[in-house]
């Protein structure tokens, strides 16, 4: 554990592992949609300028051109804002990308409510849901700064579009830069035997804590990173529900169709054990701090430890 | 270029048409009006232009054609199982559960479909990215996409035209089909276009206005397009008739997604056959 650490935002570390790969393989190309700077794809851009195309403000486009250039057997990295290469781009995406299951991966900064201060309409509670509905697209939210260069890393060397997602505000340090990844396997972070804690993204360190805090209480808690919602590591939900049975789940993220709603999915199907479910309240945000905005939809250290006591 | 006359050419078009109606009839179902307005294009450009392997259809170095109207595809089915890349028996199967030809092109599907096309306006923006990839690998082939005039009203067509210029994609050739109709009725009762022509041109694209149903003008248009190295993306405008060489599917509305009778397609292939040539 390194939360002690300086806090990053994952958009940083996509920034700088998409500039390592594109050095590695000429193939991987970034496609921006005039929001590079603020996605960090400015070295990318500097250090690689025949591998880099601007499309300007035109999202559809920049979906549509990014499946043509995969077509001839290009990596291309569709970058912009979770809110837009989400739902902007969403139709693009199935019909273009999806649907002809083409190498196209869109990574996202400005995940959930991480751009606080920008209000509603950039801030992205939908996207994980809309995206893991579609075929074929595989969806990716990184915990912390190593993860994401570590998953970006994962992403580039496996066929498939795929989504990215990032947070535009500094999050905690949780894994060292040796730790490996893989995508469609939750990573265990603590074990436990009395409630079992699944987070994604910038929840993990609010799962973490809330562990901590549990275990001065007497409750001992299991603590799973599920940064891929799809494929959903199925093997480690159905673990939780038959070794513990009850299950909280975190995210930044409406508290539908997004991983609590993955993780329900499972267990409903198993017939047994239960879930409460941590995320977006099904509400807009608005201009306000990152910590508060959680807050207000119960996304706490805090909410966890006393929803798990209760159960 | 291959080595084939007009008139050939011309002859070859209308037994395209007389495949399209055929597909359409057995299937009951598909876009005949769209199909034939296309169809003298398609012809000359996988019979004269464009270099394709059937037996390779994913050959790196090929011609590519994208269907941004993605339900004309009867006649790119048509021209494709002409030259091979699939036995002309499943022409039969259009439509039907299981077939390399879905009611809409799928490039996983069938072979020498370059990209998956159907929802309206999006074809475009895939072909800038495979005339980039071109110019970043430094290949000769070549992009053409098939635009609707009704399509033209969505605006990724216009973003993509801009990137197009962006990049100065002089191996992308688009097709306006200008046939002035589109689902709900003509395109000036709908949303009017305009002059298509003057839009591209304001868009950076070298624009040549034709009789999209003139083989010698479409090959002619072609082979300047080829010639034209001048950075600048091409545009064909092209004036065409809906329903093109069936006399009641001409102009006609109705005719964008309906499937002929017994009685309409008998008299479809008697009046296509007459058309032929000696």
């Amino acid at each position: 554990m390194m939360s002690e650490l300086k806090k990053i935002a994952t958009r940083d570390g996509f920034g700088e592992e998409i500039a390592a790969l594109g050095h590695e393989n000429k193939d991987i190309l970034v496609v921006d949609v005039d929001i590079g700077k603020s996605c960090k794809t400015h070295q990318f851009r500097s250090e690689l300028p025949e591998q880099y195309i601007n499309v300007g403000i035109a999202e559809q486009n920049g979906a549509g051109v990014a499946a043509g250039l995969a077509t001839c057997g290009k990596i291309p990295f569709v970058v912009t804002y979770a809110v837009f290469g989400s739902l902007r781009m969403a139709e693009m995406i199935r019909q273009e990308v999806c649907y002809p299951n083409l190498n196209v991966k869109l990574a996202c900064s400005h995940g959930g409510v991480t751009p606080a201060n920008d209000g509603a309409s950039h801030q992205c509670i939908e996207d994980m849901g809309v995206l893991r509905t579609f075929p074929n697209m595989t969806v990716i939210m990184p915990a912390d700064y190593n993860a994401a260069k570590k998953l970006v890393r994962e992403a580039a060397n496996t066929y498939g579009p795929m989504y990215l997602r990032f947070t535009r505000d500094a999050v905690a340090q949780i894994y060292g830069p040796d730790e490996q990844f893989t995508i469609g396997k939750a990573k265990q972070l603590r074990d436990g035997k009395d409630v079992a804690i699944i987070a994604n993204g910038d929840t993990v360190i609010l799962a973490i804590e809330a562990a901590k805090a549990l275990e001065a209480k007497g409750i001992s808690a299991r603590v799973l990173d599920m940064h891929t919602v799809k494929p959903l590591d199925v093997e480690a939900v159905a673990a939780c529900v038959n070794d513990i049975g009850k299950i909280i789940t975190v995210e930044d993220h409406n508290i539908i169709n997004g991983l609590g709603s993955a993780v329900c999915e499972v267990v409903a199907e198993m017939g047994k054990g239960v879930v409460k479910r941590v995320g977006i309240q099904d509400q807009f945000g608005q201009s306000a701090p990152y910590e508060r905005l959680l807050a207000i939809n119960g996304i706490t250290v805090e909410n966890i430890v006393s929803i798990a006591e209760k159960l | 270029m291959k080595d084939i006359s007009i008139k050939e050419l011309e002859n070859t078009a209308t037994k395209m048409r007389m495949k399209v109606i055929d597909m359409i009839y057995k299937a009951q179902s598909g876009h005949p009006g769209g199909s034939l307005s296309a169809a003298d294009f398609l012809t000359a450009c996988y019979f004269y232009d464009m270099n394709v392997d059937p037996k390779d259809p994913r050959w790196p170095d090929r011609d590519r054609m994208i269907l941004s109207k993605g339900h004309v595809c009867p006649i790119q089915y048509a021209c494709l199982a002409t030259l091979g890349f699939f036995p002309e028996e499943e022409l039969d199967t259009l439509r039907k559960e299981g077939s390399k030809l879905q009611g809409h092109p799928s490039m996983n599907k069938c072979p020498g479909i370059d990209i998956s096309t159907g929802s309206l306006g999006q074809g475009l923006a895939c072909g800038v990215g495979m005339a980039m990839a071109g110019k970043m690998d430094k290949k000769n082939y070549r992009v053409y996409v098939v635009v609707g005039d009704g399509e033209s009203q969505e605006g990724e067509i216009w973003e993509a035209a801009n990137t197009a210029h962006k990049y100065q994609l002089d191996n992308l050739v688009v097709f306006l089909d200008v046939n002035h109709l589109q689902l709900d009725g003509t395109t000036d009762e709908v949303m009017p276009n305009g002059d298509l022509g003057e839009k591209f041109k304001a868009f950076g694209f070298d624009v040549i206005y034709l009789d999209g149903h003139d083989m010698a003008a479409i090959v002619k248009a072609l082979d300047d397009c080829r010639a034209a190295k001048n950075g600048k993306p091409k545009a064909l405008i092209a004036k065409t008739v809906k329903g093109k060489g069936v006399s009641y599917m001409e102009n006609q509305c109705g005719w964008h997604g309906t499937a002929p009778n017994k009685e309409q397609y008998e008299q479809a292939m008697a009046e296509l056959q007459a058309q032929l040539k000696d």
